[in-house]
C-alpha cells in the first residue's frame, strides 16, 4: 500500500546540515497496522509527514497504492491526500470556530458532495466514535478524549484507505488512550484500513501488527 | 458538458456557503478584531460618502444654472509684471465692455459677488446677503420663481429699486404670508420693492447664491462704472450650442491677449473663460492651474485615506493567519489546495468589508440626515445618490481585495508541517 525507498531528509540552516532521515525503506501492506517508535527527534514524525505527502523527502521515492507521488503539483497532492489519507494528530487540531459536525465534514468540502451527503457521512462517522450526542458542540466544550474522537471521525469520514496517526494517545491518560486505541484497532479489523501510528507508548505499539524502530534517522528494527 | 458545468457551479456554491459560515464564525469569535476592522472600514466609508455627497452636491447640482453644458465662467483676472503680480475678480466694466465685444456668446450673465449687511424687522436683526445682476442674468439662469418675476432690461436701465428675494428671505423678513410681491424690503437703509421670490440656492453655489438680488444700476458705490479690469463681478457666457464652447473659449483667450496693459509695471494678463468645474477652482493663472492642483490634492488625500484602514486590515489579517495556522495546516492536510485557501481568505475579507460597507452606508445616511437637519450650510441639502452608493460599494470591494490578497498570498506559502507545529 505504501512503499518508501531510500528516503532521506536533510534540514539545512545557514551553518548546519541535519540528517533527519537516512535511507529509510519501508513496505507497508494493505490492511496492515504498523507502529513507529523511537526517542524524541529520531525522525519518526518526519517520516509520517513524508508518508502523508505533507513534507517532501530530500531524496528517495514514495509510492502509494502503486502510484508515484514525487512530481505531483500542489493541487494534485491536495486531491491525493483528500481521497487516500486521513490524519490524526497528537494535539487534535480541530478548528475551534466550527461545531463538531462541521469539523468532521471538512474533508468532504474539498470533493464533490452535497450538503445532505456530507451531513449523513459525518453523522455516521461520529456514531462510529460514539459521539452522536456532541454534534452541535464546539471543540472547547469537549474533553481531550472526546476531541481526539472527533479528530478520528474527521479522519475516517472520507473513507480513506490509509490513516496516519501521530501520537494519537500522547496527550491522553491511559484510560482514554486505550479507548482511542480500541477505535483504531476496530477500524483496522473491520474496515481493513491501513494504519501507521507514531507512538512513545510501548504498550500501545505491542497491540499493532508490526513495530518499526527509528534511531537518529535510521531504521534499527 | 452541461452536467460538468452544473457540478462546478454546485461545488463553488457549496464552498462559498462554507466560507461564509467560517467567516461569520471567525468574526463572532474575535469580537475585538471584528470591531476594529468594521469600525475602520465603516468610519472611513462614512467620511468618504459624506464627502462625495458634498462634492456631488456642490459640483453636480445645477440649479439655477441649468445651461452649464453650454456656458463658460469668468471670475478672475491676474496681471503680472517683473516681480509683481496682482489678481482678483473681474470688473463690471471689463465684462460689459470687453467680454461683450465677443461674437460667440449669445448673451452674458453678469452678477456681483454677494455682500452682507444687516436689516431690522420689528427690532430683530437679520443678516442679509445681496448681490447685483444685469437683466440677462435672469434669462440665462433658470431660477424657479415661487411668485412674481425678475427685473427686465428696462427696470435695470431705469435703476428701479426692485428686488428678487429667496424663499428663506421671504419667510424670515415677512413671516408666514402667502404673497409678498409689491411689499417693500429694506437693506442697507434703502427700500426695495419685491417683484419676485425664487427657490433657495445653496451657498456653495457661490456664483448664484444670494438672499436678495438687485439691478446692478442701483448699487450705491457705483463701482460698475469703474474702468479698471478688476472689480467684484462674475460673468457667465452662454454659447448657442455645446459645440461652440471651444470657439468661445478661444475667442476669449484672444481678447485677453490683446487687452492693453493697465499700468507700466505689468506685461502680461491672464484670465480664462472655463467650464463650471474648472472655474470653481480657477486661480486665473495657468502656471498654477487650480484644477490640477485641487485634483492632485484630493486624490492623494483619498488614497491616503483609503490606505489606512486597508493597511490596518492587512495587519490584522496577518496576525490572524498566524493564529489560524493550525486551521490552515489541517485544511491543507485534508485536501485544500493553496488556491482554495487563498479564495477562502479573500472571500472572508470581502464579506468583512461588505459588512463594514453596509454599516458605513447606514452611518452615512444618519450623518447626512443630521447635517441636513442642523442646516449647517445655508440651503445645502445633501443626499446619498446612486453614484455615491456605487462608489461606496466599489471602494468596499477594493478594500476587501487589497486587504485579502497579501495575507492570503503569505498564507498559501505556509508549509503544512510548520503550520501544524505552530500551535
Amino acid at each position: 500500500m505504501i512503499r518508501l525507498q531510500n528516503i532521506e531528509k536533510v534540514y539545512r540552516t545557514d551553518t548546519v546540515e541535519t540528517l533527519a532521515l537516512n535511507k529509510v525503506s519501508l513496505d507497508i501492506a494493505k490492511g496492515e497496522f504498523l507502529s513507529i517508535m523511537g526517542p524524541s527527534g529520531c525522525g519518526k514524525s518526519t517520516l509520517l509527514n513524508i508518508m502523508g505527502l505533507l513534507d517532501e523527502p530530500s531524496k528517495g521515492e514514495i509510492k502509494i497504492d502503486n502510484q508515484q507521488t514525487i512530481n505531483l503539483n500542489d493541487k494534485q497532492l491536495a486531491q491525493f491526500r483528500n481521497k487516500k489519507i486521513g490524519f490524526i494528530f497528537q494535539s487534535y487540531h480541530l478548528i475551534n470556530d466550527l461545531q463538531v459536525l462541521d469539523n468532521v465534514e471538512l474533508p468532504l468540502l474539498y470533493r464533490d458532495s452535497t450538503a445532505k451527503e456530507r451531513k449523513q457521512l459525518a453523522t455516521e462517522a461520529l456514531a462510529k466514535v460514539g459521539l452522536s450526542n456532541r454534534v452541535k458542540h464546539f471543540p472547547s466544550q469537549l474533553s481531550g478524549g472526546q476531541k481526539q474522537r472527533v479528530a478520528i471521525a474527521r479522519a475516517i469520514v472520507g473513507r480513506p484507505e490509509i490513516i496516519l496517526a501521530d501520537e494519537p494517545t500522547g496527550n491522553l491518560d491511559s484510560a482514554m488512550g486505550n479507548e482511542i486505541m480500541d477505535i483504531l484497532l476496530q477500524l483496522n479489523r473491520d474496515e481493513g484500513t491501513t494504519i501507521v501510528m507514531v507512538t512513545h507508548d510501548e504498550q500501545m505499539a505491542q497491540k499493532t501488527h508490526r513495530l518499526v524502530r527509528l534511531f537518529d534517522g535510521s531504521q534499527v528494527q | 458538458m452541461a452536467h460538468r458545468f452544473n457540478n462546478r457551479v454546485l461545488k463553488y456554491s457549496i464552498m462559498l456557503k462554507n466560507y461564509f459560515k467560517i467567516a461569520i464564525a471567525v468574526l463572532r469569535r474575535h469580537k475585538f478584531f471584528t470591531f476594529i476592522s468594521l469600525f475602520g472600514i465603516s468610519f472611513t466609508l462614512t467620511i468618504l460618502l459624506v464627502l462625495t455627497a458634498f462634492i456631488d452636491k456642490v459640483v453636480g447640482d445645477n440649479y439655477p444654472d441649468k445651461k452649464r453644458d453650454r456656458s463658460l465662467y469668468v471670475s478672475r483676472l491676474s496681471e503680472e509684471g517683473k516681480g509683481t503680480m496682482s489678481s482678483g475678480m473681474v470688473s463690471f466694466y471689463f465684462l460689459d465692455h470687453y467680454v461683450r465685444s465677443l461674437k460667440t456668446p449669445t448673451d452674458i450673465a453678469i452678477s456681483s459677488v454677494f455682500s452682507g449687511t444687516n436689516t431690522y424687522v420689528n427690532d430683530k436683526k437679520i443678516a442679509v446677503n445681496y448681490k447685483y445682476t444685469n437683466a440677462a442674468y435672469w434669462d440665462i439662469m433658470e431660477y424657479d420663481f415661487v411668485e412674481g418675476k425678475a427685473f427686465d432690461k428696462q427696470a435695470v436701465a431705469n435703476a428701479e429699486k426692485v428686488a428678487v428675494i429667496s424663499e428663506d428671505m421671504k419667510a424670515e423678513y415677512f413671516g408666514d404670508v402667502p404673497s409678498v410681491v409689491g411689499k417693500y424690503i429694506e437693506a442697507d437703509n434703502v427700500k426695495y420693492r419685491v417683484i419676485g421670490v425664487v427657490k433657495n440656492v445653496p451657498i456653495t453655489s457661490y456664483m448664484t447664491y444670494s438672499d436678495i438680488y438687485l439691478p446692478y444700476t442701483v448699487a450705491k458705490d457705483g463701482n460698475f462704472k469703474d474702468k479698471g479690469y478688476r472689480g467684484g463681478y462674475y460673468g457667465i457666457l452662454l454659447a448657442a450650442s455645446k459645440s461652440d464652447l471651444s470657439k468661445m473659449h478661444n475667442e476669449y483667450e484672444q481678447m485677453v491677449q490683446k487687452l492693453p496693459m493697465e499700468a507700466k509695471q505689468y506685461n502680461k494678463i491672464y484670465s480664462h473663460a472655463d467650464p463650471y468645474i474648472a472655474s470653481y477652482v480657477d486661480t486665473g493663472n495657468e502656471n498654477q492651474s487650480g484644477v490640477v492642483l485641487v485634483l492632485t490634492i484630493l486624490s492623494v488625500f483619498v488614497v491616503i485615506f483609503m490606505l489606512l484602514p486597508t493597511l490596518n486590515l492587512v495587519n490584522i489579517n496577518i496576525t490572524r493567519i498566524m493564529e489560524r495556522s493550525s486551521e490552515i495546516g489541517v485544511r491543507k492536510a485534508f485536501g485544500a489546495s493553496s488556491k482554495t485557501l487563498v479564495y477562502q481568505f479573500i472571500v472572508e475579507n470581502i464579506i468583512l468589508t461588505l459588512l463594514g460597507g453596509l454599516i458605513g452606508l447606514v452611518l452615512s445616511f444618519i450623518v447626512i440626515q443630521v447635517i441636513n437637519s442642523m442646516n449647517l450650510i445655508a440651503n445645502l441639502e445633501l443626499s446619498i445618490n446612486f453614484m455615491v452608493l456605487f462608489i461606496g460599494l466599489l471602494v468596499c470591494l477594493v478594500f476587501g481585495l487589497l486587504s485579502g490578497v497579501y495575507p492570503a498570498w503569505r498564507m498559501s506559502k505556509l508549509n503544512v508541517v510548520t503550520a501544524l507545529k505552530a500551535q
